[in-house]
């Protein structure tokens, strides 16, 4: 069974990685999780980004929410803000369309379009 | 929604916005009964009487951006769906408390999900408040309390990954100890 006593190694880890990142602007992954969002599927999703995030050790790379930003039809919809670059949003996310967000673009930052609204919307 | 758990994380997304610091989570399963409860408490700004009245209608939300609020009414209708039942309560400046009852023998019952994964999807996505979730089976319980979890971190925020993913196991395992390991 797991412990909170694990929580003191994870601590240990991670003290240096707070006061690195509390300096640096990192990528911001936007997650909607209204009502709306919620039933299509964010849950997944946001867990996805997480998973994906601690795997790959992304440094700087905060995973949050927000709430319904009035493209329903369009959920689960997740924003990426990178410092200077313009925000992009991708529609009808599914775990496995994170993992392909999270190398090409989080990592390699290439933008996957083909999961953007505007693709959606041709 | 397919999922009760994706409701509660609807209903506590509620508290959030309310303001609240501290939003407390509870399922209470009697399995001889047949019964599963949740109750959601938060700190938050609370609702006159009015307003409480009015969640209910799916024709009233806080929000200005459209005219519909489904997330109670939604959880309301599924609670009384398997011939249970669902209460609101709240004072202004105090809190308020949302408690539903589910037959979880009948057929219209949905079934619970992934609770794991709605509490950690809360936690972190508001690092910066607190979060209990308690478990209670049968009489056996389990408490996940963020204010813990806080006190061992010492300034590691909850929504580190690892942190996040740690949380995850830990309610897993420990929900599956206090179901008896089904």
């Amino acid at each position: 069974m797991k412990s909170l006593a694990e929580l003191k190694a994870i601590k240990e880890k991670n003290k240096m990685g707070v006061m690195l990142r509390e300096e640096q602007d990192g990528i911001r992954v936007v997650v909607g999780m209204a009502t709306c969002g919620i039933a299509a599927g964010a849950r997944p999703v946001l867990n996805a980004f997480t998973e994906e995030v601690a795997k790959r050790r992304l440094e700087g790379v905060t995973v949050a929410q927000t709430g319904c930003i009035g493209i329903c039809q369009y959920e689960p919809v997740v924003e990426v803000y990178a410092p200077g670059k313009e925000k992009v949003t991708y529609v009808k996310m599914t775990p496995e369309k994170v993992a392909r967000v999270v190398a090409d673009h989080l990592v390699n930052g290439n933008v996957v379009t083909e999961y953007t609204i505007g693709a959606m919307q041709k | 929604m397919r999922e009760l758990s994706l409701h509660i994380l609807d209903v506590a997304q509620n508290s959030v916005k309310a303001g609240a610091t501290l939003t407390t989570i509870e399922q209470t399963v009697d399995t001889a009964a047949h019964t599963l409860r949740f109750t959601i408490t938060d700190n938050g700004c609370g609702m006159d009487e009015t307003t409480v009245r009015r969640v209910i209608d799916p024709f009233f939300t806080s929000r200005t951006t459209r005219k519909v609020g489904l997330g109670i009414p939604f959880f309301k209708m599924e609670a009384e769906n398997t011939g249970g039942s669902f209460s609101i309560s709240s004072v202004p400046g105090q809190g308020t408390t949302v408690s539903a009852l589910f037959h979880t023998d009948h057929i219209d019952c949905l079934p619970v999900g992934d609770m794991a994964g709605t509490v950690t999807a809360l936690v972190q996505c508001n690092p910066q408040l607190d979060f209990v979730y308690r478990l209670c089976v049968d009489g056996r319980s389990f408490v996940m309390d963020t204010r813990e979890f806080r006190e061992q971190l010492e300034g590691v925020p909850l929504n580190n990954p690892d942190v996040v993913q740690f949380m995850k196991e830990f309610l897993e395992e420990n929900s599956e100890t206090i179901y008896g390991g089904a």
